[in-house]
């Protein structure tokens, strides 16, 4: 089973995923047109049109769509092989929404005291709070850590290519004009996710073979009877999701931990595997949970749990908002505003993914030899008109090889692309706090909430190897 | 890149030599921006910290970081490949057109040259027949034309040709 996710993941995995987070990069531009709540409300509804998709070609498929969804294939897909498509999605669908419906409560209710707390922050506290984000990355990550290290620190150095926003000087620019304004993270993106996708399909040689989607709406009601039977499942799955969400953990661990746990705990546990509907139920809520959730730490800190919750903070950042404590005080009706739309997208979304599900599964069977050029075209439109430059289309097509390399050779692209869009700000906090301190590395344990949040970001950071010394530990009693 | 024997009949370059490859350029990146920092200065200045304060350590972590990762890329068993020529064949049949589609692209227009990539796309690689890729070809840069440019007001480079169509 291990072999056959590790499989997935190199291969086909994370094939539509990157195209989600590509669709919300390239509207991103087209939104400039549009008020600053209506813009980003149209990018959050993107986020949850991501979210929901990925269920989708993990059951009709068996290939997962998004990293999280990788667990929903264990019994999403068999129940499709036994002719229960139908049932999984709709119990895939129900879950997601009862998960992301969990967190964006669990957001209303938590967010502002949150950003209450984070008022007190100073920059020292902000550069810790960012510290633990990305130690969280490197400790916790399934990836070498010192890929994670040198692929993130990447990302800062392209973040701090251009103009320096403290001193007004240029710097790494090496003369180049086109470089002046240093990286745009969207460009990034677009080459990365979207370019790099390409290429490893086409290195695959991937062809969908999948299974009809037969949903009516007496399945979906059958299913909907069934569902409340579940309610233990779904409770601790939005527990455990909300929980890896909010430390960001993220929510392919959360979607792995929830299944894990129901079938330890589950009565018809042996059976998991065999299209269980508790085996889609499990790892969907918590996914999802853990998704939405991961827009808590972006709204009331400033720092994103996932790269989709990244691009939807590059998109705060380009309109002007800066997401954070501050947020919340002067700009209450954006923030509500994009809560209330939390809800009201997890509900749309619920009812479009529940009415469209044969027309994506149409769009999935399209040729790659089509959909291919047709992508590069998107990218390359999204890529021009960031900032209306060629030059910008070829570094894409640069970020797109790049992209390739390394996800080849097994470097995470994500916190190169957290870094790129977080690194400015790091290090303008980094920079104050050191300023304040005269250059005194202690200002970062000079009261108990900066050292708290210090210790637990190197604790994060250094998780891997205490996990692995316990484990050590636990294992030599027994080969002694 | 060198050219290993493998166990099964398929031959490309191993993964050991591409990830030490990869290893070594991201060391060549992290002391070009070690350079680049030293350049603007790393001290402390009268506003704090000087511009190349910052991505100095940056460029140090990259470079110590990827020895690291050099070391463990020599380790790795040598018969393991990378890809198959094959496979990389059918990247670089996208690679190749994508690097001309962006370098032609500030001269031809971005409709033309998309409508040439998306036809060549469906009747080399996918080998359909000639007028279904020229009508697709066609009809994908058409209704980006009308959403881009005509709904959310986008202006997207063009060439003489568009020009000459009055578009």
């Amino acid at each position: 089973m291990l072999a056959d996710i590790a499989n997935l993941f190199h291969g086909f995995a994370v094939v539509l995923q990157p195209y989600n987070i590509l669709l919300m990069v390239i509207l991103l531009p087209l939104t400039f047109s549009m008020s600053p709540t209506g813009a980003i409300i149209m990018l959050s509804c993107i986020y949850w049109g991501a979210l929901f998709g990925g269920a989708i070609t993990s059951v009709l498929f068996n290939i997962p769509g998004e990293p999280w969804s990788v667990a929903t294939t264990f019994d999403g897909y068999p129940m499709a092989q036994q002719g229960r498509a139908g049932e999984a999605l709709t119990a895939a669908f129900t879950s997601s929404f009862v998960g992301a419906l969990f967190a964006v409560i669990v957001i209303t209710l938590v967010a502002p005291l949150v950003a209450d707390f984070a008022l007190e922050f100073g920059p020292a506290e902000k550069f810790a709070v960012y510290f633990l984000a990305f130690c969280s990355f490197i400790g916790m990550g399934k990836e070498p850590p010192f890929k994670t290290v040198a692929a993130m620190m990447m990302g800062f150095v392209l973040a701090a290519v251009g103009l320096d926003s403290v001193t007004g000087q240029l710097r790494l620019t090496f003369g180049f004009t086109e470089l002046l304004n240093g990286f745009d993270f969207l460009i990034a993106v677009i080459g990365l996710f979207g370019i790099g996708e390409i290429l490893l399909t086409m290195e695959e040689g991937l062809a969908f073979k999948g299974k009809a989607a037969g949903i009516n709406p007496k399945v979906v009601w059958q299913t909907w009877k069934e569902l409340p039977r579940y309610w233990m499942v779904s409770l601790r799955s939005c527990l455990i999701g909300c929980w890896m969400g909010i430390s960001p953990a993220g929510a392919t661990p959360a979607s792995f931990m929830s299944y894990g746990i129901a079938q330890r705990i589950s009565k018809r546990g042996h059976n998991f595997g065999n299209g269980e509907i508790e085996g889609v139920v499990a790892p969907e809520t918590a996914a999802h949970a853990a998704g939405t959730s991961a827009l808590l730490p972006m709204l009331a800190l400033g720092v994103p749990g996932s790269p989709t919750a990244a691009v939807l903070l590059g998109g705060l950042l380009i309109w002007g908002l800066q997401p954070g404590p501050l947020l919340f005080v002067e700009q209450p009706d954006f923030v509500w505003g994009l809560i209330a739309s939390m809800y009201l997208g997890n509900l749309v979304g619920l009812i479009l993914v529940l009415t469209c599900v044969p027309l994506f599964a149409a769009i999935l069977r399209i040729p790659f030899s089509i959909i291919a050029p047709i992508i590069l075209v998107i990218c390359a439109i999204g890529a021009y008109t960031v900032n209306n430059s060629s030059f910008d289309v070829i570094l894409m097509a640069v970020f797109g090889v790049v992209g390739y390399a390394m996800k080849k050779t097994g470097y995470p692209l994500a916190p190169l692309v957290l870094a790129i869009v977080l690194g400015d700000q790091a290090e303008e906090a980094f920079r104050q706090s050191l300023l304040s301190s005269g250059g005194n590395l202690g200002v970062f344990f000079s009261n108990g909430l900066v050292s708290t949040i210090m210790v637990l970001a190197l604790v994060a950071l250094f998780w891997g190897a205490i996990s692995e010394g316990i484990a050590k530990l636990r294992s030599q009693p027994k080969t002694a | 890149m060198s050219t290993s024997s493998p166990s099964g009949t398929e031959t490309g370059p191993a993964h050991r030599s591409v990830e030490a490859g990869v290893a070594v350029a991201c060391i060549i990146f992290g002391i070009i921006t070690v350079l680049g920092s030293l350049q603007v200065g790393i001290g402390w200045g009268p506003s704090g910290p000087l511009s190349g304060f910052f991505p100095f350590y940056l460029g140090i972590i990259i470079v110590l970081a990827s020895l690291v990762n050099l070391k463990a890329a020599l380790s790795l068993d040598r018969s393991k490949l990378f890809a198959s020529w094959d496979q990389l064949g059918q990247v670089l049949a996208v690679i190749v057109p994508t690097t001309i589609y962006t370098i032609v692209l500030p001269y031809t227009g971005i409709y033309i040259a998309s409508i040439v990539l998306i036809a060549g796309f469906m009747m080399w690689l996918g080998k359909y027949a000639w007028y279904k890729a020229i009508l697709l070809g066609i009809a994908v840069p058409v209704a980006f034309y009308i959403a881009f440019e005509k709904w959310f007001l986008v202006p997207l480079p063009k060439g003489p040709i568009e020009y000459w169509l009055g578009l």
